[in-house]
């Protein structure tokens, strides 16, 4: 089980949260003037890196709230977590 | 005594007899014995048959990598544990064991006939063998193989035990409390460390429990173990855990241990654990697991009589037992010498000294010499003799006599734990093994399970580790030094590669648990496996419940030689947890039984209890299903309850639906967005049917929506959705739209929800709430209103999940059942509680759809026949930008249609496939398929829904359904069968 640093709350065992997939998708504003393609690539097209990954987390069981984690996928280190609207470290 | 018992030594109790049984005959064994070297003492080597052959087999090793002598051990017959090694259990007064994978019995089991047709069996024989005709696997084959190939029956009855869970935080947990635990354990507590300290076995110790010449710090090696563990139990900061086995090692320092409490005892404590779940977060990690030493591969290597060097030397130094009365030693190392010089001296004769390696070392055949064993340098051994336990051994064309063979192939690294941790292996030619190199996470290996042999460098290396793990922690310590003198030839690497049997001269056994032979991975090798893991699922080798403890590196070196690669060119195959099995209470727990998931029951759970509903599992919650009354079945109660809500009135209790408040000044937009409904027309004090999708343009959930005012809106979810209704919500207003003001609350369980459904629902109303204007004209359909209802202040809703004229009362959760009851006793005769069951029939009557029963999670809005709901206005909302796509607007999209049968008494069953054409025989297409089906009580014959590829548009024709009872003809109707025109609702 992974600890997590949730932003708002410190450090917290991982069955407090929810994954959130990728992090740094942006829904278009205007999804109206997108080819299928590029609607198509917003939906399904995801990273899979092996190494660091940026992905969104959710306090589901404690401050309920949203916050990004940059996570390397082959070792599972956390190398940092940050609120939503705040760019990567 | 036994003849097999030596006069003294060892660390059992030899004024302490205990009586037991194996496969119903009475021993005696003495306490600190072990069911193995208690058979031992009593000269039973026979314990088992084998996986696959059912060869007699007998006990090889003498600690948790045993792969053969697996047993049952029984209490009762609730308490009936198979697959124990019998190497690991503890001998108690009156313990009662058996042996596994046999009938009629051990000593001649029928199931040997498997190993004289052998060759029928080879590697992927399931794969080759049984793959015609089809049908017979399930039928035939399958059960077959699975009652002759088998380990150990489960018990029959509920497993009566109790088992504790813990969470633990330490600063460094060592695992293994060998020389190289103890010293790491011992520095890191002594510098200040929060310590745990686990060893798998009945005591601290490890090899040290063997005893031996050396001595530490000056002291007898069992006087320094003895000292050490006096010190360790003293220092508050430490917790040692004996028979508590790690298991499994997870991310971020998470380590699983399982701690065995009661199963040591002859009386275990009522009501106390049997055994405890410890999950470790530790800080630093020190694994010093040890190594296992590796058997050596020849024809007839798995007699009962043939046995580890090593594991020999154990029975006589720390339980003294001779293991046998002559015997002869096949070895590849130095250690496998002193093994049959210290049974030699104990009394047992040594035949010979069969040395493997090309030249043997000048030393050690001296001091075989000198004690008048001969040895045969560069030797080969053709194989052994005898059935139930072995009575020879063929070496170099020479048979000798003996009833025990050791086999000494060296020692392996024990890099279970590290390799699940994801450290990086990495192959060491001293060592002749994959060792530790890269560490993934903060964590040391010492000792032996680094490939570091020899008691001095064990106890300098953990020492070492046991700082370092500490001063990570930010504590500071001094180094310790121990003090060795006289130390024993170490436990070491093999001295030679396995080198594969000569063809025809018997079975050769590689992986002793799963029965795979040297043969078995040369045949793969022909046939082309090249991969280690493909090898390794091909022939089974290593995939037993030993995890290959004592079958992988002599698999990878045969593969390896037949590849014409090196072990580290063909790599290893992945170490998988649990390191020895766990039982499934352990990992349980007390999640079983009411305790597994919890229950939800609504605020008139009980009322509903108490007039006898029979209830059904939806999630979590309890809901009732119907309420029969004496004499009803199911049918006879559902067509009751339909008839009353369509003549009457019915009263339903709808409060698992979820319910979310949505507050702010940005709620309609919140909801304009997130919806496919537009909600800026919606009146404060009405109420709108709205439908979620997913980004992906495919329906999620729907509810009712009510506007209590301009800034307040009251959203309803399916009862399965509320919660991920709920988090997708919040998902879009933290990330995506976080301009918006507005505020999410979910308030499902505040509100308990009562239905009165039925053309007598509003005058059962006025009665209750005498003081609220329920006219049309003041709360017509799809309106919501404020008043007092039974007393109690509600939030009344007239809504209709049956087509007839009807009402949600929302009233506190904690007035629920008040209101209910005031309700069933106004409503007198005219009222009738009705269950999921008849709301299911009603809603599908009017061809109102349940998401997730007749959508699956690729229907759009028009598929369900819902256009009408979509803001066609609106610029933008989740979902909409994908139901756009031509894909998503083809007409053959399968589409929600109604259908009739030919013969009206006909129930259609859920899921059945439809197709387009009569008497059509596999393979076919389906056109679709049947997604709800009732018996009408109101229109007197069968209905049903289903998706159907362009639907709408094959109203009228007919469809088929090929069924085992025969084809069903079914006509496509439109989705709605009771009052088209809706004139009941507005009622």
């Amino acid at each position: 089980m992974l600890i997590i640093p949730c932003p708002y709350c410190g450090e917290r065992p991982e069955i407090e949260f929810s994954y959130g997939g990728q992090a740094h998708l942006v829904r278009p504003p205007r999804p109206a003037e997108l080819s299928d393609e590029e609607w198509a690539c917003y939906l399904y097209v995801r990273e899979n890196p092996r190494g660091r990954h940026s992905e969104r987390w959710r306090h589901l069981r404690g401050c309920g709230r949203f916050f990004n984690a940059i996570r390397d996928t082959t070792t599972d280190r956390i190398a940092a977590t940050y609120r939503v609207g705040e760019p990567p470290p | 005594m036994s003849a097999h018992r030596t006069a003294r030594g060892g660390r059992i109790e030899r004024t302490r007899k205990l009586r037991f049984s194996f496969d119903g005959t009475a021993y005696e064994g003495l306490a600190g014995d072990t069911l193995a070297s208690a058979l031992l003492a009593n000269g039973v080597h026979l314990v088992g048959r084998s996986f696959k052959y059912h060869r007699p087999r007998g006990i090889l090793t003498a600690g948790a990598e045993e792969p053969n002598a697996l047993v049952t051990v029984r209490r009762d017959a609730a308490r009936e544990t198979p697959n124990l090694r019998a190497t690991q259990v503890e001998l108690y007064e009156g313990l009662e064991a058996s042996s596994q994978n046999c009938w009629p019995s051990l000593g001649f089991d029928l199931g040997r006939v498997s190993d004289f047709l052998s060759p029928l069996f080879p590697a992927g024989f399931y794969y080759k063998t049984f793959m015609w005709p089809r049908a017979a696997w399930a039928a035939l084959y399958e059960p077959l193989i699975r009652r002759a190939a088998g380990l150990g029956r489960a018990p029959s009855r509920p497993d009566p035990d109790r088992y504790a869970q813990r969470y633990a935080h330490c600063d460094v947990l060592v695992v293994g409390a060998g020389p190289a635990g103890l010293a790491a354990a011992r520095a890191a507590a002594d510098a200040g460390a929060r310590v745990i300290l686990c060893d798998e076995q009945a005591e601290p110790g490890g090899a040290l429990l063997d005893g031996g010449s050396a001595q530490i710090d000056g002291l007898a090696s069992g006087d320094w173990l003895a000292r050490e563990c006096a010190a360790l139990l003293a220092n508050p900061g430490v917790r040692l855990l004996s028979r508590t086995t790690a298991f499994g090692y997870f991310p971020h320092n998470s380590v699983g241990l399982v701690e065995r409490l009661t199963d040591h005892r002859a009386d275990p404590p009522a009501g106390g654990a049997r055994e405890r779940l410890w999950q470790v977060r530790a800080r630093e990690v020190v694994l010093a697991a040890g190594a296992i030493e590796q058997p050596l591969v020849f024809a007839g290597n798995d007699r009962p009589g043939v046995m580890l060097a090593g594991a020999a030397q154990s029975y006589l130094r720390r339980y003294g037992v001779r293991a046998g009365t002559r015997a002869a030693l096949v070895t590849t190392t130095d250690a496998g010498y002193l093994a049959a010089l210290d049974l030699h001296a104990a009394g047992v004769a040594i035949a010979a000294i069969a040395d493997l390696r090309p030249s043997a070392s000048a030393l050690w055949a001296d001091a075989a010499k000198r004690a008048d064993i001969p040895v045969l340098a560069g030797a080969t051994v053709n194989g052994t003799r005898g059935s139930r336990r072995v009575t020879g051994v063929t070496i170099g064309g020479r048979t000798l006599a003996c009833d025990l063979v050791l086999m000494s192939g060296g020692w392996v690294p024990s890099v279970h734990l590290f390799s699940q941790s994801r450290g990086r292996l990495t192959w060491s030619d001293a060592a002749r093994a994959f060792v530790p190199s890269q560490s993934a996470e903060r964590e040391r290996s010492a000792g032996a399970c680094r490939g570091l042999y020899g008691l001095a460098a064990a106890l300098a290396d953990g020492a070492a580790a046991g700082l370092a793990a500490a001063k990570a922690c930010g504590l500071a310590g001094i180094a310790h030094r121990h003090e060795v003198a006289g130390e024993e030839a170490s436990r070491e690497a093999s001295g030679a590669a396995p080198r594969e049997p000569a063809a025809g001269t018997g079975k050769a056994f590689v992986d002793f648990q799963n029965d795979v032979t040297s043969r078995d991975l040369a045949l793969a090798a022909q046939e082309g496996f090249r991969s280690i893991e493909h090898v390794k699922r091909y022939t089974t080798v290593g995939m037993a419940t030993d995890q290959g403890k004592t079958s992988n590196l002599n698999a990878l070196g045969l593969v390896a030689a037949r590849l014409g690669r090196t072990v580290p060119e063909v790599g290893h195959t992945t170490f998988r947890m649990p390191y020895t099995p766990v039982t499934f209470g352990t990992l349980a727990g007390s999640a079983r039984g009411e305790l597994f998931d919890p229950v939800r029951t609504t605020p008139m759970h009980d009322s509903a209890v108490a007039r006898g509903a029979v209830f059904e599992d939806v999630g979590q919650w309890k809901r009732a299903r119907f309420f029969p009354r004496a004499g009803e079945d199911m049918h006879a109660a559902v067509a009751r309850e339909c008839r009353a809500v369509r003549s009457s009135c019915g009263i339903f209790d709808a409060s698992t639906l979820g319910k979310i408040a949505v507050v702010g000044p940005d709620a309609a937009e919140f909801l304009n967005r997130f919806y496919v409904n537009d909600f800026s027309g919606l009146a404060a004090g009405r109420c709108r049917y709205g439908i979620l999708l997913r980004e992906d343009g495919f329906v999620y959930d729907d509810g009712v929506i009510a506007r209590l005012a301009p800034d307040r809106f009251h959203v309803t979810t399916t009862t399965g959705g509320a919660a991920r209704v709920l988090a997708m919500m919040e998902d879009y207003r933290q990330t995506e739209w976080p301009e918006l003001a507005v505020w999410l609350t979910s308030t499902t369980e505040q509100w308990a929800v009562i239905a009165l459904q039925g053309p007598e629902a509003r005058r059962v109303l006025e009665t209750l709430a005498p003081g609220m204007d329920l006219s049309s004209a003041a709360l017509p359909h799809m309106a919501v209103t404020h008043g007092r209802i039974a007393g109690v202040p509600a939030m009344l809703f007239r809504v209709s999940f049956t087509g007839e004229l009807g009402y949600e009362i929302n009233v506190p959760a904690a007035h629920g059942r008040a209101v209910w009851e005031a309700a069933c006793e106004t409503g007198g005769q005219r009222i009738t509680p009705y269950g999921t069951e008849t709301m299911h029939v009603l809603r599908a009557e009017k061809g109102y759809i349940i998401v997730g029963q007749d959508t699956d999670g690729t229907a759009t809005p028009d598929d369900a026949g819902l256009a009408w709901a979509i803001g066609r206005k609106k610029p933008d909302f989740v979902g909409k930008r994908s139901i756009e796509r031509a894909a998503m607007r083809s007409p053959d999209r399968r589409q929600l249609v109604g259908l009739r049968t030919r013969e009206p008494q006909c129930v259609l069953e859920e899921g059945a496939q439809l197709m387009d054409r009569p008497g059509v025989t596999p393979p076919m297409r389906p056109v679709g398929h049947v997604t709800s089906s009732y018996a009408s009580e109101a229109l007197g014959h069968s209905i049903a829904l289903a998706m159907v590829a362009g639907g709408r548009a094959r109203i009228g024709q007919t469809l088929y359904l090929p069924m085992p009872g025969g084809e069903i003809e079914v006509e496509v109707t439109k989705p709605l069968f009771y009052d088209p025109e809706g004139a009941r609702l507005h009622g």
